[in-house]
């Protein structure tokens, strides 16, 4: 089903991306940083853009073990 | 100084009520002359529903207040007849900047949508719009309509004795008593009526204060509704400057909440602020200045027997949104057509319990509203100024971000969904917008509008369809309203009231909002669903 989360594998290169995210905050002050994860968030919030599947990826965040 | 906030528009005369050996029995009293006590009395009288207004004071209120005014309360101001002065004396408005510290990060426009009589908003100081509906309610009290102002009028006292309400009043000459069948306390967010009836009215309480001043100046600043995020001249705070008639400017300034009120108040604190906002050359003059602190906070139920709370007396929101006044207009616009069935005997005491269902639902979308965009603009932890900061700084290359920007949601009428007055929506493919509860939109018909052809009354507006001109079911009466989409050649009736149907049948309300829909005439389905709007069939 469309509207559930992805919580299996889904990466194509985990590791790259994995260490473009902290290249991402390399040289941020701690508020800098905040700010660059807020931002990048809410962009991936926009990109999935559907309530139902955010709502399960808040709840995974939150809880891991309920999901 | 306006002076018209000086001028009596009811001053307090001797009423033969104070004479009389028994108390004078009225049909509906009304406590309070603000904006909403005066749309029930108006829409009321107008309906030969005898209104008796009281208030302790005899003015307009004090300072500008509500200033923005949406286009469904200017529809409302149309059927009680005093639309027009508001709309001609108001500002109008549909471009917004949003500011971010230093920096204009997006303007937006409202683009009202085509085919409506009323713009989506006017800017009018409160004591306009209480003005005009005083010289409404004059002009149909000299037609003969059953109303009456009473300035000087203080109620102290409110007893519901079951099958009517007593209510002492206390007068420059002394107190005397009077009775009514209904009373309805459109007395303010500090409502005596509520205090002296021991009702609670709980909710959140924001803890923070916000300075108002209404500034004369000739500037050349837009006609435009410009609203700041953590500016250079309020740090950490917000901004919001709007214009009002008269070249006043309402400007907005949040200060926090570890404050001293009286020292901010005065010109000395004030006039830096203001200079630092709009630069050290612009010559301006203080018209009113006052600080306000806010709650969101509504009124378990509206409706306790015989007395009926309206207004920020029943709910009270934060102003962003502009939510105050708008929805006290639609109470009125809600409980008036429902009492006067009830007073004339043609509906049971249970409809008014509809308006406390559907009032309700409004006030909770309306506390939601005003809750969100007051977390936005005044973010409560360190938490939600980052991710608020986030939009903002995204806003300014991303429209994406742009509607998660929430200066004030601004006022939208609620539509009804789950009212038990409605009946199920059976037009396959009709537009959402005109389900059952909504209030209908209006739509250009040549040089007429449909609003003004609905007025106040049941109407059976009928789109490519056939069926009787006039029906009566229950006591009430209906009168078809017949149009074809040759009515209108911009599309908009067929977009508003077909979607995908050929024909459609609308039961509509007196208030405008549509009661039930089909695609065509099926003179049972019609009379249930009369019964049902007007509570005949509510369990």
């Amino acid at each position: 089903m469309d509207a559930d989360l992805i919580l299996t594998p889904n990466m194509d290169r985990p590791d790259d991306i994995y260490a473009d995210l902290l290249a991402a905050h390399e040289g941020l002050s701690k508020a800098e940083s905040d700010a660059l994860n807020a931002r990048l968030i809410l962009i991936l919030m926009n990109h999935i853009g559907r309530r139902a599947v955010l709502a399960q990826a808040l709840q995974a965040a939150g809880a891991p073990e309920t999901v | 100084m306006n002076k018209i906030f000086e001028v009596p528009l009811y001053p307090y005369t001797r009423s033969a009520d104070q004479d009389a050996v028994t108390p004078a029995h009225h049909k509906v009293v009304i406590v309070g002359a603000g904006p909403v006590g005066l749309a029930a009395a108006i829409d009321l009288a107008q309906q030969g529903i005898e209104a008796l207004v009281v208030d302790e004071n005899d003015k307009v209120s004090f300072g500008s207040r509500a200033i923005c005014f949406a286009k469904r309360t200017l529809e409302i101001a149309d059927r009680l007849g005093c639309g027009a002065p508001l709309v001609d004396k108001g500002v109008q408005w549909n471009v917004g900047k949003v500011f971010f510290d230093d920096r204009k990060v997006y303007d937006f426009n409202l683009l009202p949508e085509d085919g409506h009589k009323r713009p989506a908003f006017i800017n009018l100081q409160q004591y306009y719009f209480e003005e005009y509906l005083v010289k409404r309610a004059r002009e149909i009290e000299a037609e003969g309509a059953p109303l009456e102002l009473r300035g000087g009028n203080k109620v102290t006292a409110v007893t519901d004795q079951g099958d009517h309400v007593a209510l002492t009043i206390d007068t420059p000459d002394g107190a005397y008593t009077i009775t009514a069948d209904y009373v309805i306390a459109c007395d303010g967010a500090a409502s005596p009526i509520r205090a002296m009836m021991g009702l609670d009215f709980v909710g959140r309480v924001f803890e923070d204060n916000f300075l108002i001043a209404d500034v004369v100046m000739e500037a050349d600043f837009p006609t435009e509704r410009w609203f700041w995020f953590d500016p250079p001249f309020n740090k950490g705070q917000s901004a919001l400057l709007h214009k009002q008639p008269d070249g006043v400017w309402r400007i907005d300034l949040q200060l926090g909440w570890d404050i001293d009120k009286a020292e901010e108040k005065k010109p000395e604190r004030v006039i830096p602020r203001l200079k630092a906002m709009l630069g050290d050359d612009v010559e301006f003059s203080l018209e009113w200045v006052s600080i306000y602190t806010f709650q969101c906070r509504r009124m378990e139920r509206f409706r306790h027997n015989r007395v009926i709370f309206a207004g920020d007396s029943a709910h009270q929101v934060s102003p962003f949104g502009a939510r105050g006044a708008n929805s006290g207009l639609q109470d009125t616009d809600n409980l008036a057509w429902k009492l006067k069935l009830v007073l004339e005997g043609r509906a049971p005491e249970a409809l008014l319990d509809s308006y406390d269902l559907e009032r309700v639902h409004g006030a909770d979308e309306n506390i939601l509203n005003s809750s969100r965009s007051t977390d936005f603009i005044t973010p409560k932890s360190e938490i939600s100024r980052i991710f608020r900061d986030a939009v903002l700084d995204l806003s300014e290359h991303h429209a994406f971000a742009r509607p998660l920007v929430n200066s004030g949601r601004l006022s939208m009428p609620c539509t009804y969904d789950g009212s038990p007055l409605n009946s199920p929506d059976a037009l396959p493919g009709g537009p959402a917008r005109t389900r059952p509860g909504s209030p209908c939109p209006d739509v250009a018909l040549g040089n007429a509008f449909l609003l003004d052809g609905l007025g106040d009354r049941f109407t059976l507006l009928t789109v490519n369809a056939e069926a009787p001109d006039s029906l009566t079911e229950g006591g009430i009466d209906v009168t078809r309203l017949a149009l074809s989409g040759k009515d209108d050649a911009s599309g908009a009736l067929a977009a508003r009231y077909l979607g995908e149907a050929a024909a459609a049948v609308y039961l509509i309300r007196p208030d405008q909002h549509v009661a039930a829909r089909w695609p065509a005439y099926d003179e049972g389905a019609v009379r249930a669903a009369i019964r049902r709007a007007t509570g005949q069939e509510m369990q």
